[in-house]
């Protein structure tokens, strides 16, 4: 760290994390120890620097800002019709979903209409997504927990199996796997091709079956149970404190789901649940997230059933990149992602590019937690509360 | 509490409407109020404790040029669906801190630094979050140059 | 002057079998695990089923470049793959695989075994110790406090067999299980091999007690700093050790040699393979339990319930007459 890392009045867990504390007989023995930002658990490029007492974590400090790429700069300097897909490289793991809260920014500003079917067909990928991401995110988890040699990768192996079919959907309607661009202003790009229906149906049914599998392995496993019940607790008051969304939130006890409590894209004409666990621990937010899974499949379901005809957009397909305009305002949109609230902050001056956007992470937010509550935990716990916070370093960074 | 008790409470005790966010967005979800930026910190308190805004959405600036920064912070009280989206025109000046009453605005107000060079008084910790702690400028700014070329980061 | 010669060549071919076969082990676990996750496993080098995967494999470490940390303490540092290795090859010295064919049938056979195998702790905490890395040495300690805290449930489980024999002979073991095979013996021969087994899981740092390796937090543990040859050792030395206990289960549960049609050895193998493959299945269908939560499922658990084992089935020989069952 450089010099402008010692602050004044630096909070005092953090400023005794910066000098080594040379090892004594006798007293209570600390050392610093720092995980990242190359580390098997880092989920990408996260780095914390642990003090600790033996192998109990008294002060954190965690890292972030590896991958930032400064996406609210580059969404300033690139159009309402190029931006899109760029917005889908924030979150990743959940591309459909990050292009969505742009386009649905840049359409509340400007007015623009959208046809019930785009509509429907933004539930659909936004839902496959979850479903999807939420795999990514049990594989990993796991993996940090059991061990790249162990039985996590049984379950992270597991997990990819299913999460690849969901890809292959994607790819037969937008031609890719991870980085779609399946949103514009106005509606969606492409609209189902033949046979697709068929087959996403037979994939969701399909995960749900192997859901069964999973909760079956870890839940009945007594190994998986100590090791998240009671880890990690984030309390009602700590949740809203900092800020967290999604399956956090919901695992802390706080009913909150965007798609319910502040519907978009007609998601108040669907029928589902929104999961809530009490006890604020790792294993409270595997279950949120293990329903979620079964929300999410129901939902593509009532999607499939009642699919309206007609056009997938408003607008016509667009020829050059500065032919969307919208006029002088400015909105907040919210989507409910698989790791939570990802907002858009948007500020149009009227032209062919935002004059100001916001990129509200959800996992920036949701990371922003674990400087809170890892003290007091062991080492292995550290991962296990990093993966089942699910951050995706992509978002955290922009 | 509802929206039209807390737009009343805003009107009585700070004197500033509380509007609708877009032309298009007149819930009571989305409530927007611009006050003063002496009176930010003391805002956030009664939006906290009176409005039960308890749940931190996120904070931000604009950079409006010649007029300055504009401190864009919202929070939400998750029972009753409020939101309210609070703005301070602070000019070139440091802003005081929120992070006081939200701890999530410790990790918003390092990046609004970070990202602006607003400088956040009272804040416990204010190092930059995203960029390298020895990154010349702000690249947030209106007037960061963003064609030349700076010098690779090693 | 013979009898030297003829040692040194039996151990000289012993040693060159064993890493013969715990080479191959190592394939037999990722095809074992491959199967277990649905996939392959290793198929390109030499078909069918990529036979040469370990000689690839060996060939590759062979080759590396060996790093050396420059703040590594060097005597240490080098010395340790083969304090680690040492212990595990010394182990077969005592383990008879039919009956005469064993380099050495010591009357004690299986406290020299306990006692040789657990010296492995001091390989393992020299590397950890001698890398100067801050993983190592955490995982070092780890390591320390787990096999100290495994040792004495495993040596008890070890000894139920014993008692039932009457015999510290590895040999006599098995043949005292002509008529019936530990593990069957009734109550005590089952839990007997629960508590062998889940000391053998623990003392040899397999998931999901490898809080030792944990490399989603320790990285590789204290061998995050070895490669190449030296990594090599390490993990032969690890393999060997898992077989080597692998045998002692066989011979302590299974009846060694014993078993109709085929011959002694081969059944020995088979045995000792099975066991092997009991670990694997563990280890790829667990998560790993925390290190307070490991030495409380010791002290708390194992080593009074194989306390309460041992009791019991002394008391249950005295009463049987004493002198073992056979």
């Amino acid at each position: 760290m450089s010099s402008e890392g010692a602050m004044p009045g630096a909070r005092p867990g953090l400023a005794e994390a910066h000098k080594v504390i040379e090892l004594g007989y006798g007293g209570n023995e600390r050392f610093v120890m720092n995980m990242g930002p190359q580390h098997p658990s880092a989920h990408g490029v996260f780095r914390m620097i642990l003090t600790l007492e033996g192998e109990i974590i008294v002060g954190v400090d965690p890292i972030i800002g590896y991958l930032h790429r400064c996406h609210e700069k580059l969404g300033e300097a690139l159009t309402y019709v190029q931006y899109p897909t760029i917005a889908s490289k924030t979150d990743y793991v959940a591309a459909m979903t990050s292009e969505l809260t742009y386009v649905l920014a840049a359409e509340r500003i400007g007015q623009v209409e959208v046809p019930r079917r785009a509509q429907y067909l933004r539930v659909l990928v936004a839902e496959l997504q979850r479903v999807a991401s939420h795999l990514l995110w049990l594989g990993t988890w796991c993996l940090d927990m059991g061990g790249a040699l162990g039985g996590g990768a049984t379950v992270f192996l597991y997990c990819f199996r299913e999460r690849e079919m969901v890809l292959d959907l994607f790819e037969a309607l937008t031609g890719a796997r991870l980085l779609y661009g399946f949103h514009q202003v106005g509606g969606t790009r492409y609209d189902l091709p033949e046979g697709w229906t068929g087959a996403c149906r037979e994939t969701v049914d399909h995960i749900d079956r192997r859901i069964d599998e999973y909760e079956a392995l870890l839940e009945e496993n007594a190994i998986f149970k100590v090791r998240t019940q009671g880890v990690g607790v984030i309390s009602r008051e700590l949740a809203m404190d900092v800020g967290v969304a999604g399956p956090l939130l919901r695992g802390s006890g706080i009913a909150f789901d965007l798609r319910r409590h502040d519907p978009y894209s007609s998601y108040e004409e669907f029928d589902f649940r929104v999961p809530v666990e009490a006890a604020g621990d790792c294993y409270a937010r595997y279950r949120v997230r293990m329903q979620e899974f079964r929300e999410s499949i129901r939902i593509v379901h009532q999607v499939l059933e009642r699919l309206p005809a007609g056009p997938i957009s408003s607008r016509p397909g667009v020829k050059s990149v500065g032919q969307v305009k919208i006029p002088k305002g400015e909105t907040y949109s919210r989507v409910e992602g698989p790791r939570g609230e990802v907002g858009c902050y948007l500020v149009s001056d009227g032209g062919t590019k935002p004059y100001r956007m916001k990129w509200r992470g959800a996992s920036f937010s949701n990371l922003a937690v674990i400087g809170h509550i890892l003290p007091g935990h062991k080492v292995a716990d550290a991962v296990a509360i990093l993966g089942s916070v699910d951050p995706v370093f992509g978002e955290v960074d922009r | 509490m509802n929206a039209e008790q807390a737009i009343r409470l805003i009107q009585e005790r700070f004197g500033v409407p509380a509007t609708g966010e877009s032309p298009n967005r007149l819930e009571p979800l989305h409530l927007l109020v611009s006050v003063p930026k002496e009176r930010w910190v003391e805002f956030a308190r009664f939006a906290r404790e009176e409005l039960g805004c308890r749940y931190f959405s996120h904070l931000t600036a604009v950079d409006w040029k010649a007029e300055g920064f504009e401190l864009v912070c919202r929070v939400e009280n998750l029972e009753a669906g409020i939101g309210l989206t609070v703005k301070a025109r602070i000019g070139q000046d440091p802003a005081p801190s929120l992070t006081g009453i939200y701890r999530g605005a410790d990790w918003m107000e390092r990046e609004c630094y970070d990202l602006f060079g607003i400088r956040f008084e009272g804040h416990p910790d204010l190092r930059r979050i995203l960029l390298p702690q020895d990154w010349e400028g702000h690249p947030l700014r209106k007037d960061y140059a963003v064609d030349t070329p700076h010098p690779p980061y090693r | 002057m013979n009898d030297i010669v003829r040692a040194a060549v039996a151990a000289f071919v012993l040693l060159n079998a064993v890493i013969l076969v715990v080479t191959y082990l190592t394939w037999v676990e990722r095809k074992f695990a491959a199967r277990l996750q649905s996939r392959i496993g290793p198929y390109r080098v030499g078909r069918p089923h990529g036979w040469l995967q370990p000689i690839a494999d060996a060939l590759k470490l062979m080759i590396k470049e060996d790093v050396v940390p420059s703040v590594a303490d060097r005597p240490i540092y080098n010395l340790a793959p083969i304090v680690f290795l040492l212990p595990a090859f010394l182990i077969f010295a005592t383990i008879p695989f039919a009956p005469g064919l064993g380099l050495a049938d010591l009357n004690i056979g299986l406290l020299y075994f306990l006692a040789v195998s657990s010296l492995e702790i001091v390989g393992l905490f020299m590397g950890g110790w001698g890398s100067n890395n801050k993983y190592a040495l955490l995982s070092a300690m780890r390591g320390v406090n787990q096999i100290i805290s495994y040792e004495v449930p495993f040596i008890l489980a070890a000894l139920v067999p014993v008692l039932l024999a009457g015999s510290l002979r590895l040999s006599a073991i098995v043949e005292a299980q002509a008529g019936l095979w530990f593990i069957a013996y009734p109550v005590i021969g089952q839990l007997a091999f629960v508590a062998f087994t889940v000391a053998t899981l623990a003392s040899e740092n397999r998931i999901p007690f490898d809080i030792v390796e944990a490399e989603s937090e320790l990285v590789a543990g204290f061998r995050v700093e070895y490669s190449g040859m030296k990594f090599a050792l390490i993990q032969l030395a690890e393999y060997t050790h898992l077989f080597g206990v692998s045998c002692l289960g066989a011979i302590l549960f299974l009846g060694g040699w014993l078993g109709p049609v085929l011959p002694g050895p081969v059944w020995f193998l088979l045995k000792a393979v099975l066991m092997f493959l009991l670990v694997i299945w563990v280890r790829w269908s667990f998560v790993r339990i925390r290190v307070d939560q490991i030495l409380g499922i010791s002290w708390k658990v194992l080593l009074p319930f194989t306390l309460i084992l041992l009791m019991a089935t002394g008391l249950w020989v005295a009463l049987r007459g004493g002198g073992g069952v056979a």
